[in-house]
């Protein structure tokens, strides 16, 4: 009874062809829309965790305030000094560098030619620190970062924006009023996920930027990696310790600063992305419901349309329950093919937003399976007015109906 | 004859309430035996076809009883009732009512299908029935392919695919030219002489009327005459 319903279903489907593909459209949209906004958002979760999982587990990253991510900021808590940096130097072991970083968004100028990008301040451990590669020229030497010379090191970006094929290497920049040596190139570590370029940056000694940019001795953060042998989670209680002393905060109150390593930045991070991807699937989820009113809309249609194929029917003998099955089937048939139809436009979608976001794609059977099933419920439920309808229809009327 | 086939005590059956109540049937006594043909006439709106869609167990009475077989139809319930046609009851309607866009194949093996028969099955007994109506070899045809005494005969074959005890036409002539009708009416006979099934039919044409062993004429509702008449001599079948 039920595959015969089922074929019967197909054979409906396939007789108005037209309207059963606008009928499905909805769901269609709905399923393709969801699973692609998941599927998208797990490979940006991802992507983040890897590129940050990927500067290495030994890394502490300090910042004034609690919290870190988009839409929260360190306002009200003090920024760091120079001198925190050189505490934490001096008075903790175990670790292998302190690398204060400070930054300002600048325009550079080059031979007649204008990029925006972002300046960081910092040590010569920075690019240590950040895993980063020297390909031409060399990185700032302790004169250079005591004095605050004007000398940087470049990204790919930059150096291409900038200079063309060039080697910019003993070139100049001028960075707003002043103009600075081009002593090194960075190997190109590529697009990141939040859509950022890295290579789209400048590094200089921290003084140089504190003083002819920022015009402040204010350090923005502080990075510490942490030796190979020594504790991470030492470091982190004396770090937090020596912070608290230094930033005068009272044993009952909460601490003013963060300390966290590049795992908990990863997870912070992600749960970012996460909660939007929720947003954006929900979002999609609705449209599901659209499309299956739409088809109760179209079943009731066809319920009124086929009045007299209901009554001859039930005249020869099919029961409530058989008519209500048959409707209900097609109801889900029609749902379900908009799933499947969904999801292999979904696939295809994922496949090349992932390739257009720099994103891994990361095929997720669960949220596939979930679609599929919700669409074939949606089914069911906007199914099932129509359906009953159609079996509660009075025989004789029914075949009166023309 | 032991138990009838059909038997009505009584039988009313009231439209509507209030000032806009009709009553179609106002109590219908009729007792018809296994194997009987049973003309029905009347002007219209005498009730002929409300009284056809209580045999056929489609409807039910608003008072009296009826018994089919012995058992009670005002007590079953729907899904009662439609097991009942369908193991029981042949339909043969006026307008034919064939599904459209279905071989007459199909819409024969219809009430096979809600019987649970498997497709061999069906496709085997749909063949026969159809090739029993002079219709052999035009399964694949669909309704508005087929001439109206051709779509009558699918919808006799369909009403007589799952060997029913009883069988109900309502004017099955009404919308055919008078050589089709003979056609059919000599398909009803033979039906009825053959295989011993009991038909039961409502005809406005007295020509038609003449293939019955029995002619019972309605007039408001109430039975005004029952008459049993000598069988045909002349062609009882087809030849
Ligand atoms: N569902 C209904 N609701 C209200 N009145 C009805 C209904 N069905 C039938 N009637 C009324 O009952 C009366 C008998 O109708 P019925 O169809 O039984 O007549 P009939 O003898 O078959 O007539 P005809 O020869 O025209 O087919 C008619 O007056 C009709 O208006
Ligand atoms: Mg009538």
């Amino acid at each position: 009874m039920i595959w015969n319903a089922l074929l019967l279903a197909l054979r409906e489907i396939r007789r108005n062809l037209m309207r059963s593909f606008l009928t499905i459209l909805g769901i269609v949209i709905g399923v393709s829309a969801v699973i692609t906004m998941v599927t998208l958002g797990n490979g940006a979760t991802r992507a983040v965790s890897d590129q940050i999982s990927s500067l290495g587990s030994n890394l502490l990253i300090i910042r004034p305030g609690q919290h870190l991510g988009p839409g929260r900021d360190s306002a009200g808590s003090a920024a760091f000094k120079v001198a925190d940096a050189d505490a934490l130097r001096n008075q903790i072991n175990g670790l292998a560098a302190v690398v204060p970083v400070s930054s300002k968004s600048v325009t550079l100028v080059a031979m007649s030619r204008n990029w925006s990008a972002g300046v960081t301040g910092t040590s010569r451990d920075w690019f240590s620190a950040g895993k980063w590669q020297i390909v031409s020229g060399r990185v700032f030497n302790d004169a250079e970062e005591r004095a605050g010379a004007a000398v940087c090191v470049i990204g790919e970006t930059v150096r291409r924006e900038l200079f063309g094929g060039l080697d910019p290497v003993g070139r100049k920049i001028r960075v707003k009023q002043f103009s600075c040596d081009v002593i090194g190139l960075l190997a190109s570590k590529g697009q990141s996920t939040m859509g950022n370029d890295q290579d789209d940056l400048v590094a200089m000694p921290l003084r140089t930027v504190q003083r002819r940019l920022t015009g402040s001795v204010d350090v923005a953060t502080m990075m510490v990696s942490v030796r190979d042998d020594a504790s991470m989670d030492l470091a982190k209680d004396q770090i937090t310790w020596l912070m608290r002393e230094r930033r005068h905060i009272g044993p009952g109150d909460n601490d003013d600063f963060s300390v966290m390593d590049t795992r908990q930045i990863a997870e912070t991070l992600s749960s970012t992305t996460k909660v939007m991807t929720g947003l954006l699937g929900a979002v999609a989820a609705v449209s599901l419901l659209v499309g299956g009113i739409g088809i109760m809309n179209i079943m009731l249609v066809s319920v009124t349309e086929r009045t007299r194929e209901i009554g001859i029917r039930l005249a020869i003998g099919a029961l409530e329950r058989e008519v209500l099955l048959q409707f209900l089937i097609e109801a889900v048939a029609l749902a379900s093919l908009g799933g499947v139809v969904g999801i292999i436009l979904a696939t295809v979608a994922s496949i090349s937003g992932s390739a257009l976001m720099h994103v891994p794609y990361l095929f997720n059977p669960m949220i596939n399976l979930l679609s599929f099933g919700f669409s074939a419920a949606i089914g069911v439920i906007f199914g099932y007015v129509p359906a009953r309808r159609a079996a509660r229809l009075d025989p004789i009327e029914a075949l009166r109906h023309e | 004859m032991s138990e009838p086939l059909i038997s009505l005590t009584e039988v009313t059956r009231r439209f509507g309430t209030g000032a806009a109540a009709f009553q179609a049937l106002r109590g219908v006594d009729l007792s018809i035996d296994e194997g009987d043909f049973v003309a029905i006439m009347g002007p219209s709106g005498s009730g002929k076809s409300s009284l056809m869609n209580i045999l056929g167990c489609l409807d039910t009475p608003s008072g009296g009883s009826y018994r089919f077989r012995g058992l009670a139809v005002e007590g079953l319930s729907r899904d009662q009732r439609a097991l009942l046609r369908r193991h029981a009851l042949g339909f043969v309607f006026q307008g034919f009512n064939l599904l459209a866009r279905t071989s007459a194949q199909e819409n024969v093996e219809l009430p096979l299908l809600y019987r649970g028969e498997s497709a061999t099955q069906r496709r085997e007994r749909a063949r026969a029935a159809l090739a029993s109506v002079g219709l052999e070899g035009w399964g694949h045809h669909s309704p508005a392919e087929l001439s109206g005494g051709q779509q009558q005969r699918v919808a006799i074959a369909r009403a007589l695919v799952t060997g029913p005890s009883l069988l109900l036409a309502d004017e099955p002539t009404g919308n055919l030219d008078t050589e089709r009708s003979r056609e059919i009416m000599d398909l009803l006979t033979d039906l009825n002489r053959d295989k011993g099934i009991t038909v039961v039919m409502v005809t406005h044409e007295a020509d038609m009327a003449e293939y019955a062993h029995r002619v019972v004429r309605l007039v408001d509702g109430r039975i005004a005459s029952d008459v049993r008449q000598a069988e045909r001599q002349d062609g009882g079948g087809r030849a």
